[in-house]
């Protein structure tokens, strides 16, 4: 049976992991290489990078990391941030990660992911979603799809937006959101399910994570496929064997 | 020497260092004779099966691949490098694959459930097969696929996985093996595949 996939996130600055809150104040949680070796003897599924390096230079930094982290682990790696063009795709692809995960280019030019898809194939080609909550006037929910790190709104409904990224040939959704990322009260259960519901490709609920439970919610009453969580692994308040242990008791289908 | 194909759709290093860290020394080329020279193929597949043979065609690989593989090297085929060993893909309509199976390719269709299959799913193996000897029946591996081969000759089933129906997730012919999951990618166990096949 398919498993349910737990999957470290960590954000890199500079070749360094760092955590924020609400995407800032950023806090320095350690070595990337280290780090990626810790959650591969630990059983991680994945592990997920998020460059959120500023400056364009230092993203060879980025390369290199990736290169040393794929000599390291025997795991399949995602790579995202700041990801443009296709020759971006292709160095992180040649540096040894498995998937590339796009934001905000694929919203400036959406043909850029049916681009990367025909070139690299569906199977490395990971949109990655930032939405927050907007009220409409019949008061139902409905998400709104933010680039740029968070900070630029785009008016893009986020449940039309993934549809269009799976026709598009997204292989997988990475789904933040924005009002509980960082906050440690557990996943926007109802963002999840909606974009799982709306999609036929893997949903990675993000954003949130403060206990087991919440892992669990996301992952039945959310319809995730997968979960992805920083702080509670980086600071060791839960580790990612307790994590599967904790879901398996639930009737969770894991690997263990 | 075991000779990784590489038809230049994507990086092979994982691959190539998991292999050798299974002990193997390896190599990895596009040049035919290197196939003649080696003990050992190995073909990663990457991407789509029609533009994987339109490459494998432009290289001249076709024929020396399927002659080495006729002579009787150990051949091991991953992910879209095993689909490939049969005669055609619905990826890809009217396109031939390497033929040197019978069977083709099909995608995942109809069976309630989200297409690519990817993640860590379960394996369960035909017993005595030298290939997975230490990998126990029910290992976890981890598949990315959207297709899956259905060979016409039974016999050549090496293990099988449910993912809404039950698909052949690896097969095994004489001197001819293919995996439809990632062994580079699974850890120990999937380690442990490769380290086999080095030894075999």
């Amino acid at each position: 049976m398919l498993t349910k996939r737990i999957i470290p996130c960590l954000d890199i600055k500079d070749g360094r992991v760092v955590k924020g809150v609400n995407f800032i104040n950023l806090r320095d949680a350690g070595d990337a290489v280290e780090n990626a070796r810790f959650y591969d003897k630990e059983g991680a599924d994945e592990l997920v990078f998020l460059d959120i390096t500023a400056s364009h230079e230092k993203r060879k930094t980025t390369i290199e990391l990736v290169n040393k982290v794929a000599e390291s682990i025997f795991l399949p790696f995602t790579v995202g941030g700041g990801i443009r063009t296709i020759d971006d795709i292709r160095n992180l692809l040649m540096a040894g990660c498995d998937k590339v995960s796009i934001n905000t280019a694929a919203v400036k030019d959406p043909q850029f992911v049916k681009k990367a898809a025909r070139r690299f194939g569906s199977q490395c080609i990971v949109v990655a979603i930032d939405a927050k909550c907007k009220m409409n006037t019949r008061k139902t929910k409905k998400w709104e799809v933010f680039i740029n790190g968070g900070r630029t709104p785009t008016g893009i409904d986020a449940v039309a937006w993934a549809k269009k990224m799976h026709l598009f040939g997204a292989g997988e959704i990475l789904l933040t959101s924005m009002d509980y990322d960082g906050t440690k009260e557990g996943y926007d259960i109802e963002l999840t399910r909606a974009i799982s519901e709306a999609v036929d490709i893997p949903v990675i609920a993000s954003g949130g994570a403060g206990t087991l439970d919440h892992l669990y919610e996301a992952l039945t009453d959310g319809k995730a496929d997968a979960v992805l969580a920083a702080s509670i692994f980086h600071y060791r308040e839960y580790s990612v064997r307790d994590t599967k242990n904790y879901l398996k008791k639930k009737g969770v289908a894991v690997r263990l | 020497m075991i000779a990784v194909i590489d038809y230049g759709m994507g990086n092979l290093r994982s691959v190539q260092k998991a292999l050798e860290v299974a002990g193997a020394r390896t190599k990895v080329t596009s040049c035919p004779e290197d196939l003649d020279k080696c003990d050992k193929i190995v073909f990663p597949g990457v991407g789509a099966f029609g533009d994987a043979m339109k490459e494998l065609d432009r290289l001249g690989l076709i024929e020396p691949l399927r002659d080495a593989i006729f002579d009787g090297k150990p051949f091991l085929g991953l992910c879209l490098g095993m689909q490939l060993l049969f005669e055609k893909s619905e990826e890809a309509p009217g396109v031939e694959g390497l033929c040197v199976l019978r069977g083709d390719v099909k995608r995942f269709r109809g069976i309630g459930l989200k297409v690519p299959h990817m993640g860590w799913n379960n394996i369960r193996k035909k017993p005595g097969a030298e290939i997975l000897k230490g990998v126990p029946s029910g290992a976890y591996m981890y598949f990315v696929h959207s297709y899956y081969v259905k060979p016409r000759d039974k016999d050549a089933m090496l293990t099988s996985t449910d993912y809404g129906i039950n698909f052949v997730s690896g097969i095994c012919k004489c001197n001819v093996y293919g995996l439809q999951f990632h062994p580079e990618k699974s850890q120990a166990l999937g380690l442990k595949i490769l380290e086999n096949f080095v030894k075999l």
